[in-house]
């Protein structure tokens, strides 16, 4: 095969858009029960990124899966992201990937062999550089491709970072540019630039591995990263339970650009109408917010960045050391508003 | 005369193809309403937003448990409708004043202030010419406005709209030298002053 076929149009949703939204997932996870392990320290029932598993004193099991259809037609770039993502939970927690194995989901007749190879070896790529062996994997033939990887991975629990434990006084710092669900639509429509293409693909096959060692020099309150729920929808999760609220500035949210024109001409992925449905309730300000900063603060991002609450004194000086280092790193609120609840300042 | 309708199935397709075929059956024509089914409410919020994003009325939405019907009126009813008495009259019409002829772009950006939302601006004008009831003839290009035409541009999707919809696209040669972009022009043609002179003279003429 000389040219290789075109991944996107061999699916309906893409990348973390495919999601199954988290009300429905709430409803079917209800009820759900098992014996109470004394060592299951993060299991189905909470929101976390990934499972958490004691093993020994000081040292847990993380562990966690992640596959979704294409985001993007470059085989090899799409196997990197898949990896990236998939990584990218394990680093939510504070925690260090050991090892992954590789789910495939593939249609080998119309596809072909080539664009299944370099998936591989953009998983493999972004395996090595984390440091993380890849020991095997499972395929299924599948009309709709997919792909991914489940991590594990070691933790110290007690420096474990969770995505429920905020606490007043900090500042909260995104790690990757928002938009990607938009674009992915953009790029059906045909209306994206390269511009953008480029910048999201490189920010989605991004490891979120040097942020997440940065941010393990110092405090970290609360860690969670960007995925399939979008900013808000994560946000959310970090909020519910909390003895505070977070205030994000929407100005400062780094965009993908194109993103705001895309959603006013109506390109918003379907994943972001469920993210809504199931987290709006968060939001302290809808009626302040025009249906365009809606749909992209609960646009679905596949592999993005981390969003960490940290203490508000060494905020600016952290998300310098981040640039300089090249992460890109931008502040975008604090705690603060009512408890649970998520405000956007505009 | 009963206005005519166009039908546009779009149930059971997935974002953002509703918008897809809105936009492509809105580009075509030759209908006063256009009736878009969708059976998502994502397929709703998405085709209405484009609609009033392209500067459309919509007629009205009907809900019912299974599907939404949008009836979506294109920007100026009848004049795409060659079966309406009123594109018939228009068209038998001496022409009215007619708007600006050319537009200059002399630089990357749009006005002066900061250079990002500049670049937005320029985008946002490109995009919403090409879905301008009312086009110039020419687009000319000078100074660092060549490089919106040049290889790598961000404009050049716009600009090749532009060109389909029979608008020419000319860039100052010199400028183009300038710039080291002269084997790099991806659309339009190389032009000089004295062509471009004669442009902005001729007739209504406006600068950004």
């Amino acid at each position: 095969m000389s040219d290789s076929p075109a991944l996107t149009t061999y699916t309906r949703f893409s990348g973390c858009g495919a999601k199954l939204g988290p009300g429905v997932l709430d409803e079917a996870l209800c009820g759900l029960e098992q014996p109470a392990y004394p060592r299951l320290l993060a299991g189905f029932s909470s929101s976390e990124d990934a499972g958490l598993f004691l093993l020994d004193d000081g040292l847990a099991l993380v562990q966690t899966v992640d596959f979704f259809p294409p985001i993007v037609d470059d085989p090899f770039m799409f196997g990197r992201i898949a990896a990236a993502n998939a990584l990218s939970d394990v680093y939510a927690m504070g925690a260090r990937p050991l090892t992954a194995l590789c789910l495939v989901c593939y249609p080998l007749k119309s596809l072909g062999l080539d664009s299944l190879k370099a998936m591989m070896e953009g998983g493999l790529d972004a395996l090595i550089e984390a440091g993380c062996a890849l020991l095997g994997g499972h395929s299924v033939e599948d009309a709709e491709p997919k792909l991914g990887y489940a991590v594990t991975g070691l933790v110290d629990p007690k420096r474990a970072w969770r995505n429920n434990t905020l606490r007043p006084g900090a500042a909260l710092i995104l790690t990757k540019p928002l938009g990607t669900g938009l674009l992915n639509m953009a790029l059906r429509a045909e209306c994206a630039s390269e511009e953008a293409l480029n910048l999201a693909q490189t920010s989605m096959a991004l490891l979120n591995k040097r942020a997440a060692e940065i941010l393990a020099e110092g405090d970290v309150w609360a860690c969670t990263d960007i995925t399939g729920f979008g900013l808000a929808g994560h946000a959310a999760e970090m909020v519910d339970g909390a003895p505070c609220g977070l205030k994000i500035r929407y100005a400062d949210l780094p965009l993908i650009p194109g993103v705001e024109e895309w959603a006013a001409m109506g390109l918003v992925p379907e994943g972001t109408f469920r993210n809504k449905q199931g987290r709006l309730r968060f939001i302290e300000n809808v009626e302040a917010l025009d249906p365009v900063m809606l749909d992209i603060v609960f646009d679905p991002q596949t592999s993005g960045g981390l969003l960490a609450a940290i203490p508000a004194d060494r905020a600016t000086e952290l998300q310098e050391v981040m640039r300089a280092q090249g992460v890109f790193a931008t502040l975008i609120g604090e705690t603060g508003g009512r408890p649970g609840t998520v405000e956007f300042l505009v | 005369m009963s206005p005519s309708r166009r039908v546009l199935d779009a149930r059971g397709l997935a974002c953002p193809q509703p918008v897809i075929l809105t936009r492509k059956a809105l580009a075509e024509g030759g209908f006063s309403e256009l009736e878009v089914i969708v059976n998502t409410s994502s397929g709703r919020e998405n085709v209405a937003r484009f609609a009033g994003h392209a500067g459309c009325t919509i007629g009205s939405i009907e809900e019912s448990s299974e599907e939404t019907r949008i009836v979506i009126q294109p920007r100026v009813a009848n004049l795409s409708d060659p079966t309406s008495t009123e594109s018939l009259t228009e068209a038998t019409m001496p022409p009215v004043e007619p708007g600006i002829q050319t537009i200059l772009l002399s630089s990357r950006t749009i006005g002066r202030g900061d250079d990002e939302l500049g670049a937005l601006l320029m985008r946002a004008f490109l995009y919403t010419l090409t879905e301008s009831e009312t086009l110039p003839q020419q687009v000319l290009l000078m100074n660092s406005g060549v490089t919106l035409a040049a290889e790598g541009s961000e404009h050049l999707d716009n600009l090749r709209r532009l060109v389909d919809l029979g608008i020419e696209i000319l860039a100052c040669g010199a400028c183009l030298e300038f710039y080291k972009l002269t084997e790099k022009l991806a659309v339009g043609r190389v032009s000089n002053m004295q062509e471009i002179t004669e442009f902005l003279l001729e007739g209504k003429a406006l600068s950004l």
